[in-house]
């Protein structure tokens, strides 16, 4: 016989109706949650001071145990290194000989980069950094690929401000705590970051695939202007992100899609620096001058 | 510790535990979240949402059918999904476990388990469309290694969550 069910409440009408109008609360409140998500579709940063407020309740927690982290993540990393000794000697020879053309290019690009801003006379704005910090958490059971800083808004960090590693681009703030900050990192399926092919200049969008790697888009049809090798930069074009920072090199190609490797790890990276949007000017609504001259020219 | 309650804090003690236990071993379970790991690709089993269904499928009878609105916020709160995400997940799936339940007579260790695979994989996929429609264009095949381990440990954390309930209705 099957056993008789533990929910039946019996021929109390109490208790008859205190489970029903458990259920009422229950689809009221998830109508309610629905509502919510949507509030986050539209305005995502919404919700900022009640997620700040969450991020610094659980800081201590978070970076409490960050040198235990490192242990752990060390031993995957060693295991692996000597089972792929010999693969990881010939891929960092060939990264090599890609970094030495990279510098080559790079010192080539400064050169041209300063004689030009010296013809133009123009510089990026919100240059230098806000804030040193360490990266002390992430999401690490979803599909976001999310960092938590050790740094928020009593340092002066916003929503929107680019972050970065020593080895290259790490992310974008999304959310500030007081103490604390949530980052959307390079490979999350939500970013998209403008980037240029440092040999020959290619624009490109890095877009994250939520896995630890960045597809990259070019406008560019047919041939495939990505090789093995190339390293990507930051192009300073959306003005968010400051130009010529390191963001991936390209590991793979299938075809017309490349595929790249986000050159800093936040996991092993050491420290991050929160930078100034490159020119957060482009986000604020046109001047009265400018609105004048445009509606002067439509006329 | 006497099978008899002494004095009337025991008694209250004794009420407290068995009354909170569930709910605090939900909330631990989410602060894991917080731990200081940093992680690239998903493949962490997400353990609020196990410890969770395996309280459920053990003891259906202690949760309200809202139960599970406070405990999302506040998974939500933590882990940093968007607001709504986990409410809405975990009272959907409870409420389709509540049907499953007045349909099936018999339940066995296999059937928990299976029971716990679908919710898992549904809470994922859930997950991911959320995450789809505010504009992340992730794949839902980088998910199912942190699904499969998610399937793979019900087992051990339904372990945990025995040795738990013992403690919790322990005299």
């Amino acid at each position: 016989m099957a056993p008789p069910s533990a929910r039946r409440p019996g021929f109390s009408r109490r208790a008859q109706y205190g489970r029903f109008f458990g259920y009422v609360i229950a689809g009221a409140g998830m109508l309610f949650a629905v509502l919510l998500l949507v509030i986050a579709i539209i305005d995502p940063t919404g919700y900022n001071a009640l997620k700040g407020a969450a991020l610094d309740a659980t800081k201590p927690i978070t970076s409490g145990g960050r040198s235990v982290s490192n242990f752990f993540s060390g031993i995957g990393g060693t295991v692996g290194n000597y089972f792929n000794a010999g693969s990881q000697n010939a891929e960092l020879k060939r990264q090599l000989q890609a970094a030495r053309r990279g510098t080559i290019q790079a010192r080539a690009t400064e050169l041209e980069n300063q004689r030009l801003k010296a013809l133009l006379k123009l510089a990026g704005e919100g240059d230098g950094e806000v804030a040193v910090t360490r990266v002390v958490g992430s999401s690490f059971d979803s599909v976001h690929r999310y960092a938590t800083l050790s740094v928020g808004a009593s340092s002066g960090v916003q929503p929107g401000m680019p972050v970065r590693a020593p080895d290259g681009l790490v992310g974008r703030v999304i959310e500030t705590g007081r103490w604390a900050a949530r980052v959307l990192l390079v490979s999350d399926g939500a970013s998209n970051i403008p980037v240029r092919l440092v040999r020959d200049g290619t624009s490109a969008i890095a877009m994250g695939d939520g896995q630890g790697s960045v597809e990259l888009k070019t406008l560019e049809v047919g041939k495939n202007p990505f090789r093995r090798g190339d390293v990507l930069v930051t192009s300073g074009v959306g003005g968010v992100y400051p130009p010529n920072i390191p963001v991936a090199i390209v590991a793979r190609i299938e075809g017309d899609r490349a595929f790249a490797q986000p050159l800093a790890d936040p996991s092993r990276a050491d420290f991050a620096m929160v930078l100034r949007p490159y020119q957060p000017i482009a986000d604020q609504p046109l001047s009265a001058e400018t609105n004048a001259a445009l509606t002067g020219t439509a006329q | 510790m006497s099978r008899i309650a002494g004095s009337s804090s025991d008694v209250a003690w004794m009420g407290l535990r068995r009354q909170w236990v569930p709910v605090a071993s939900t909330l631990l379970a989410a602060l894991l979240d917080t731990l200081p790991i940093v992680a690239t690709t998903p493949l962490v089993p997400d353990f609020a949402f196990l410890v969770l269904i395996a309280w459920r499928l053990l003891r259906p009878e202690i949760w309200p059918a809202w139960a599970t609105l406070p405990l999302g916020l506040f998974n939500d709160l933590v882990s940093g999904h968007s607001i709504g995400e986990s409410m809405v997940l975990w009272t959907a799936i409870f409420l389709l476990l509540e049907l499953a339940d007045s349909r099936t007579g018999w339940r066995d260790y296999w059937i928990d388990w299976l029971f716990a695979a679908v919710a898992i994989l549904a809470h994922g996929f859930g997950g991911w469309f959320i995450a789809r429609q505010m504009g992340n264009r992730a794949e839902f095949v980088i998910l199912l290694p942190q699904l499969c381990l998610s399937v793979s440990a019900y087992p051990l954390v339904a372990r945990m969550v025995v040795g738990l309930d013992r403690w919790r209705l322990a005299r």
